[in-house]
């Protein structure tokens, strides 16, 4: 075994046993822990896959966004905590479980082990058109251009999820402000940290954006550096979430989706298919759809943090 | 063994302990949890076909690629929208137990609408 196969073994071994106490904790809010640090070391197995990009996304979002969520929940759920013991399934039960899912992952293992040989691949495609989007990132070529009907389709996704936890509000506090009101200790750690830091993330999160066309990066992973930075003043009590009922806020929610659909037809109206760009003015008309789209991924993200509405506007 | 290999028999792993987790655990939130190990399992799998597929100068395939960043996008929305339930579950019956004998009344559970 080579240096690099044992380090990459080492690699797997680890972040499966943090798997493990994810699964193992007694304490749910230890078990988020053990997922925030299983997303962080599975970004390292996806550089070792030479995926930068997942490995921005899965930092971003699977680790660090979820976890966030999942953190605030274990908070509020503590108190259901000692109760949840006493349920705990038959050992018969949990045999049966494991059996099951051991044979799953057998045969998930069984497909991986009997991949065809050459494997299939549409890199040589991407690569002979990548010239006609103007975008030297492939990634960024695949998820803007290519294949851009997921992506818009995935911009859908998120609004639906913004609408269906908003619906999830009681009646009364129908465009009420989500979330709980954070307060913190304005000269603390906290607070200073919000202050000191959206300055520098936003700038970092721009940028993000701006180099993913030839490099690693994203108008997602940058969306979520935005968010993040939106959430840490919220968090610190710097400023509060908006009213579910404010105009602006629903106009900056489908403002994303909103561009990229009137690209989309007018790629239709131009003649050639839904979505596709004239070859010219490629990647202006792909800058003109990022742009909007990440303001709007920064505060769809940021509110399918903050919750359901839980308090009506006049407190 | 190679390195696509490998993270693929990890994958693999990680998928069977996000299952185990999803069924076993009565907690909601774990099950939630364990629904995400099962989903980065499955998400590995793509960027082992990825890595495989390595060709015209890409270190890997980006099409998979792209659609593993929209796939975590996706279960990052369904993990919110799952969470946001069970807040509102908890709110309103004051527990947050999957036990059908445990639920308090229907009076009870709609008083706070």
């Amino acid at each position: 075994m080579t240096m690099v196969e044992g380090v990459d073994a080492g690699l797997a071994v680890l972040v499966l046993a943090v798997a493990v106490w994810t699964i193992a904790a007694h304490d749910t809010f230890a078990a988020v822990v053990g997922f925030v640090t299983y997303g962080l070391l599975l970004a390292l197995i996806w550089v070792r896959l030479e995926a930068v990009d997942v490995a921005l996304t899965e930092t971003a979002i699977g680790s660090g966004l979820t976890g966030v969520l999942l953190l605030g929940a274990a908070a509020r759920l503590r108190v259901t905590e000692t109760r949840a013991a006493t349920e705990r399934p038959a050992a018969l039960a949990r045999l049966a479980a494991a059996t099951l899912s051991a044979v799953v992952a057998a045969a998930l293992a069984a497909a991986v082990l009997s991949l065809p040989d050459p494997a299939p691949t549409l890199a040589p495609a991407v690569a002979d058109n990548a010239a006609a989007t103007g975008v030297g990132n492939p990634v960024t070529s695949v998820l803007m251009a290519f294949r851009a009907m997921d992506t818009l389709l995935e911009k859908v996704v998120l609004l639906l999820a913004v609408v269906g936890v908003w619906s999830l509000a009681p009646d009364r506090l129908w465009g009420g402000r989500p979330g709980p009101r954070h307060q913190a200790d304005p000269q603390g750690m906290l607070a200073f940290l919000a202050r000191l830091l959206p300055p520098v993330g936003i700038v970092v999160g721009i940028y993000i954006v701006w180099v993913s066309a030839d490099h690693p990066g994203g108008a997602f992973q940058g969306g979520t550096i935005l968010a993040a930075m939106w959430l840490l003043a919220m968090m610190a009590g710097l400023t509060d979430t908006p009213p579910v009922s404010r105009r602006w806020l629903r106009l900056v929610l489908i403002a994303g989706p909103a561009v990229f659909l009137i690209v989309g037809l007018g790629g239709l109206w131009l003649g050639q298919a839904f979505l596709a760009y004239p070859e010219a003015y490629a990647k202006p008309l792909i800058l003109a759809i990022e742009v909007p789209m990440t303001l709007t991924i920064a505060v769809t993200l940021g509110l399918l943090l903050a919750g359901a509405p839980e308090r009506s506007t006049e407190r | 063994m190679s390195t696509p290999t490998l993270f693929g028999l990890f994958g693999a792993a990680a998928a069977g302990l996000g299952l185990y987790g999803l069924i076993v655990n009565p907690q909601p939130l774990r099950k939630i949890l364990g629904f995400n190990l099962l989903g980065s399992g499955a998400f590995v799998f793509f960027g082992v076909v990825a890595r495989r597929g390595a060709a015209a100068g890409f270190g890997a395939d980006p099409v998979p690629q792209a659609m593993v960043i929209t796939g975590i996008v996706v279960a990052f929305s369904a993990t919110a929208m799952a969470v946001a339930l069970l807040l509102r579950l908890f709110q309103a019956t004051g527990s947050a137990t999957l036990h059908v004998d445990a639920s308090p009344a229907a009076g009870e559970a709609t008083s706070d609408a």
